[in-house]
């Protein structure tokens, strides 16, 4: 038996709204819709955003800067990998309203020179994960300090590929920072 | 959803005071915004995000400890050299939470108030008899963070309160070590964590991933102080048996974790001590 | 020439626009309603009392014009199901609404009564009768290859060698989950999406929409990752957005959500397979009996012919003139596996190189030599009868592993490591193994495939074909093809977009077969086009563009197309009731060496260095082949070691990309690859195909490491810590006693 789905009228009651603490004064409620003030690739924004919207989301549906990717919502992937002042993070895991007075820096930032490397060691494949990679990889060289402590394979675990096996990741970075990548 | 916005700690306070501890603390949102669109019971909830109260974010070296914010993320501690030398397992345990994407925002505070009996930086500073700070309106509390829990994802924190610091002592430690056993090297959940120090305080033995919540092993711990000859791994099976209650998950299995617990407090250990072979 | 991937600075870029970052204007987003059980009657459909079903788009089973069937082999998989259900997560019920959250919190206020029946969940135990829900034992297929006389041979062997082998599940986490949008232009229904297949797509909407080709249209938009898991999954998403979109007249999109994603679509069948191989003391197979067994979970899917290829694959790469392969593809309540990079072979290949393995250990023979007595040379036979004669030297291939990854030094410092480490075992393993190019048997034959190279009015040429790009280079292999044929510059080629209303049905992008057997139609469409400018052979460069710019200032609006149509290439003959013959037109090569290292306490396997040799013909575009096979082996290592699918109650319960554990830079070293090139006389520029060949080996190279680290005898994978330890304890408690 296949029931269809109830008419009602438009007017019908909709979705309850958030419930509330149920002793709480209106003045601590806190707010739905949030503005933010926010440097998306050096231009001041500002934005209307609900608190739930994720700065991966806004940055994506709001803004249509598509280059960054949404692989998985877990933090896992870092396909959705951005700069929040200056520092990689997921996209998915940041409430767009944490941003306020941030600086944040997407693919759509980085110059075709900072490709080539990439391009010449086979870093992309199906190019999914590649956006994420690339902002990683690209910290990553502009702090090669970092490679005193961690190696390349470490600092670039935060961002799955199922194309590459990493080489070609871990090759055109080495080649950014001016080393030599391993070949067979 | 709903947020509250303090433009410091103590506004924060007084927000999480008049909501009668109904709203929930945000800080870098590691945890929170995991799977965060289909996770609709969470969204009918208050938060008060904490980057407003920016005080909160730096750590500073004492004479006797060094005192991490409520905000300090796992990037700050490893940007720290001196951590790498005085407190080297605060860095080992950082660089294995996640990655570098979450170690850049997720906090130790946070860790250790979403209480995850897997958690990575709780094991390490509880091993370093850390020192969890709460404040309030109501005015300020410390527990020891080896008695900060009261079951799984409960604790000693009070719905208003907020750890507004962790205090870690400095202490010359002879043994010091953390190892992670995930399913993989990195971005991995711990199947077990272990940290073992061993200094004037005496031994510490902290097992992740093995009870409700991250604790102290003082069974295996008794066994070190009253240096218990062992002679095989299975040795510590009793005290471990003890101390934890591991279980059946969808990481891995009990039998599995209490022989792995065995087999490095058995492995680390031979190296420090002639009673163990 | 030296070419780069031809689309790669967009991708680096992130210009690329996937299907879920199309700019779409006004339209609603679709989700998906499924079962909660793995089998039962529906007995209600409840909709929640909290959502205002007036603002949504609700599409069930009699929305569908057409027969309520996924078109595909068979007819059995319903678009939506209809009185029962057969799998967890099956879809039975969509909804759209223009917000996406609200048609998420839509979908889980819908509840799905079924009255449960018993489900088969073990595909190794036989059905009791009231499981069988196809045909009369739940068998989806059976086949069996038969070379000689494998009894008689057996009961003459000297030895007899037995193992039973298991591998799991694996789910693909192409880094792009499936995403499909759907969209009415006037009378035509189009579709864009994630996808390795259009014409599937096209012909699945066909059926059950119950419209002709003028009325569809189906664009593969820029695929991110597909390894098989986009083959024939995408037609179930296509056909629900466009039943949202044709009762609603508006543009939707479906995207799914990785955790639907892992928890809802097809994985790589389990296996079960059993070896009896009779051996001389030398080593040399005198006879293999081999029985496979599949889960094809609830639908047949494309289970019949993954099992083909498991099937003509599980000897291994070796003669033996006494062969026999029984496979079998049964039905489970589990969530229907489908199509994955391999198709079948690696599940094979696996049980037969580290049964290989366990061979050479009870002859106390070295592995590799054992390998090297019983390669296939040229003019053996494989167990259908194919004459093998394509002038590969496999032994070189073999040699040339060795070489490379130090096999025997490494063997004498593994064994000074092992008698003084503490915590660690290393250990080294080798695999080889082959895989068959192209559709097997008469498929080709029966697809017909046709590519149309255009000659286009500015003098460029472009190449019309439904072979797709996901990230495996079919752009710039087709590029470079076309280029050489013509001697133009990569510039002067274009690689049309997979759109069925402009290119012909080059066949699906699957099998490997994208550049051997369409790379060989692209070439000769060139020649075609040259032919009808009434060129010579050796009209190349300006004067073929001269000659393009020139025929359509005489022919303006008119379209100069040059075609070319599948042809079987001289001397293959394929029997498909008996199996017997030549299974495909030319096979890849190839030989790994796995260096491990285990973990004594933890259980954890690492892989330390490996190395993936193989000759597959003459290398198009050397970077991009070198990163088909570092990528093919790193998913196989995910495979081998920590990929495991949780089952519970014929549901996935670790959908979340932190508990399904694919590896990550760290957990793998740099993947050394070297290519022999032999060139092959069917290929384009003497090449073959390359995709899938990479995953056959790594899964049983890494387990005979582990043996050879361990002296352990892992026969199931994944190889997780828990399983390892399990065998340690047991391989040590042997030790023990025997001490």
């Amino acid at each position: 038996m296949m029931a269809r789905p109830p008419k009602r009228s438009p007017k019908a009651k909709r979705r309850p709204r958030a419930r509330r603490g149920k002793t709480s004064t209106p003045e601590v409620t806190g707010q739905a819709t949030i503005s933010v003030n926010v440097t998306v690739n050096g231009v001041p924004v500002t934005l209307e955003v609900p608190a739930e919207e994720r700065l991966l989301d806004t940055l994506r549906y709001r803004l249509r800067l598509t280059g960054t990717k949404e692989g998985c919502g877990e933090g896992e992937c870092g396909s959705c990998t951005v700069y929040l002042n200056g520092l990689p993070v997921n996209s998915c895991l940041v409430p767009t309203f944490q941003a306020r007075g941030a600086a944040v820096q997407t693919i759509e930032s980085v110059g075709p020179d900072e490709l080539q490397p990439f391009l010449e060691h086979g870093a992309t494949q199906c190019g999914a994960c590649t956006p994420g990679v690339l902002m990683t990889a690209r910290w990553v060289r502009d702090h090669p300090e970092l490679l005193e402590r961690y190696s390349i394979r470490e600092l670039m675990a935060g961002n799955l590929c199922r194309c590459t096996g990493y080489d070609g990741i871990a090759d055109g970075l080495a080649a950014a920072l001016g080393r030599v990548p391993s070949r067979t | 959803m709903n947020v509250l916005l303090p433009d410091g700690a103590s506004a924060a306070l007084e927000m999480l005071a008049a909501t009668d501890g109904t709203a929930v603390p945000l800080a870098g949102g590691t945890d929170l915004l995991v799977h965060w669109p289909q996770r609709f019971d969470d969204h009918a909830k208050t938060y008060v995000d904490l980057s407003g109260a920016r005080e909160l974010r730096p750590h500073r070296w004492t004479d006797e400890e060094l005192v991490l914010g409520g905000l300090t993320t796992y990037w700050d501690v490893l940007t720290d050299e001196r951590v790498w030398r005085e407190l080297p397992l605060l860095a080992d345990a950082g660089r294995q939470v996640g990655a570098v994407q979450i170690q850049t925002r997720g906090t130790w505070a946070g860790n250790i108030v979403n209480a995850s009996p897997a958690a990575d930086g709780v094991p390490v500073l509880m091993a370093y008899d850390a020192v969890v700070v709460l404040d309030s309106v109501r005015g300020r509390a410390e527990v020891p963070l080896s008695e900060f829990y009261t079951g799984y994802k409960a604790m000693r924190r009070q719905p208003d309160q907020l750890v507004v610091a962790i205090r870690v002592p400095r202490r010359p430690y002879a043994v010091q070590v953390f190892e992670k056993v995930g399913q993989r090297r990195a971005q991995a959940i711990a199947k077990v964590g272990l940290a073992i120090t061993r200094s004037d305080a005496g031994w510490r033995i902290v097992a992740a991933s093995m009870a409700p919540t991250v604790r102290r092993c003082r069974a295996a711990e008794r066994m070190l102080e009253d240096r218990v000859s062992v002679n095989h791994p299975r040795d510590f099976l009793p005290a471990i048996e003890q101390d934890v209650t591991p279980i059946d998950d969808i990481r891995s299995t009990a039998a599995y974790r209490a022989r792995v617990m065995a087999n490095l407090l058995y492995h680390h250990l031979r190296e420090f001590c002639d009673f163990i072979r | 020439m030296t070419l780069y991937r031809i689309e790669g600075l967009a991708k680096l870029a992130g210009r690329e626009r996937y299907v879920d970052d199309l700019p779409l204007g006004d339209f609603l987003w679709g989700m998906t309603v499924r079962s909660a059980v793995p089998r039962g009657r529906i007995r209600a459909i409840r909709f929640g009392k909290d959502v205002n079903w007036h603002d949504y788009v609700v599409v069930d089973h009699r929305d569908i014009p057409g027969p309520n069937e996924v078109l595909l082999i068979e007819r059995d998989q319903p678009v939506l199901a209809a009185d029962r259900v057969r799998h967890v997560h099956e879809p039975v019920l969509l909804v759209a609404h223009a917000s996406r959250d609200a048609a998420r919190r839509a979908a889980r206020a819908v509840e799905i009564v079924v009255d449960p029946e018993d489900p088969v969940l073990d595909y190794r135990r036989p059905p009791r009768p009231d499981q069988v829900q196809y045909g009369s034992d739940n068998v989806f297929k059976r086949i069996t290859i038969a070379k000689g006389d494998v009894e008689r041979a057996l009961a003459n062997a000297p030895v007899v060698v037995e193992g039973v082998y298991e591998t799991g599940a694996q789910e693909h986490v192409y880094l792009e989950p499936q995403g499909v949008v759907a969209r009415l232009d006037g009378d035509v229904l189009t579709v864009v999406g994630s996808m390795q297949c259009p014409y599937y797509v096209l012909t699945a909407l066909k059926h059950a929409l119950a419209r002709d080709e003028r009325g569809l249209r189906v664009v593969q938009a820029p695929t991110g990752g597909g390894f098989g898991g986009k083959e024939e999954y995408p037609s179930n998403v296509a056909l629900h957005a466009a039943l949202l979109s044709l009762k609603s007249g508006r543009t939707v999109k479906i995207v799914y959500d990785r955790g639907e994603d892992l928890a809802a679509t097809t994985k790589r069948h389990p296996a079960r397979i059993r070896h009896r191989t009779g051996v001389a003391p030398d080593g040399r197979l005198l006879a293999q009996d081999i029985e496979i067994l599949m889960d094809g979970g609830a639908y047949a899917t494309l289970s019949p012919v993954v099992l083909s290829r498991a099937t003509i694959h599980a000897a291994g790469p070796y003669r033996c003139d006494h062969v026999r392969v029984q496979g079998r593809a049964v039905l489970t309540n589990a969530v229907p596996f489908g199509a994955f990079r391999g198709f079948g072979a690696p599940q094979a290949q696996f049980a037969a190189e580290r049964h290989m393995d366990a061979i050479a250990r009870q002859l106390d023979m070295d592995p590799v030599e054992l390998r090297r007595i019983n390669l296939l040379r040229d003019g053996d036979t494989t167990p259908t009868g194919q004459v093998i004669r394509d002038r590969v030297d496999r032994i070189a291939l073999v040699e040339r592993a060795v070489d490379l990854s130090d096999y025997r030094t490494k063997q004498r410092a593994h064994a000074a490591h092992n008698s003084t480490n503490p915590r660690t075992r290393r250990g080294i393993g080798v695999a080889t193994f082959y895989h068959g190019v192209g559709f097997t048997g008469a498929g080709e034959v029966k697809l017909q495939s046709r590519v149309w190279v255009a000659g286009l009015p500015d003098g460029r040429v472009e190449v019309r074909a439904a072979s797709v790009e996901m990230g495996q280079g079919t752009i710039t292999v087709f590029t470079r093809i076309v280029a050489e044929r013509l001697g133009l510059t990569p510039g002067d080629v274009v690689i049309a977009e997979p759109d069925t209303s402009r290119v012909p049905d080059s066949g699906p992008t699957v099998a490997s077969r994208t550049v051997m057997v369409v790379g060989k139609l692209v070439e000769r469409a060139c020649d075609d086009l040259r032919l009808r400018l009434e060129l010579a052979r050796e009209d190349r460069g300006d004067t073929l563009r001269d000659a393009i710019k020139a025929w359509h200032r005489t022919h303006r609006g008119e379209a100069l197309i040059g075609e070319a149509v599948y042809r079987k290439p001289p001397g293959i003959e394929w029997d498909d009731v008996r199996y017997r013959g030549d299974a495909y037109a030319g096979f890849g090569w190839g030989v790994n060496v796995a260096e491990v290292e285990v973990d004594l306490p933890t259980g954890n396997a690492r892989v330390l260095d490996f190395v993936a040799v193989q000759d597959v013909g003459t290398v198009l575009a050397e970077t991009l082949a070198r990163g088909q096979v570092q990528g093919g082996v790193v998913q196989a290592i995910g495979w081998a070691l920590t990929e495991e699918c949780r089952w519970r109650d014929g549901a996935m319960v670790n959908n979340q990309l932190t508990n399904y554990v694919i590896p990550t830079s760290a957990d793998v070293p740099p993947i050394r690859v070297a290519f022999m090139e032999t060139p092959f006389e069917h290929g384009p520029l003497g090449a073959k195909g390359l995709g899938e060949l990479p995953i056959d080996g790594p899964a049983p190279a890494v387990l005979n490491a582990v043996a050879a680290a361990t002296g352990a005898d892992p026969r199931s994978i994944p190889l997780t810590p828990e399983r390892l330890l399990d065998l340690l304890e047991r391989a040590a408690g042997v030790a023990a006693t025997v001490t």
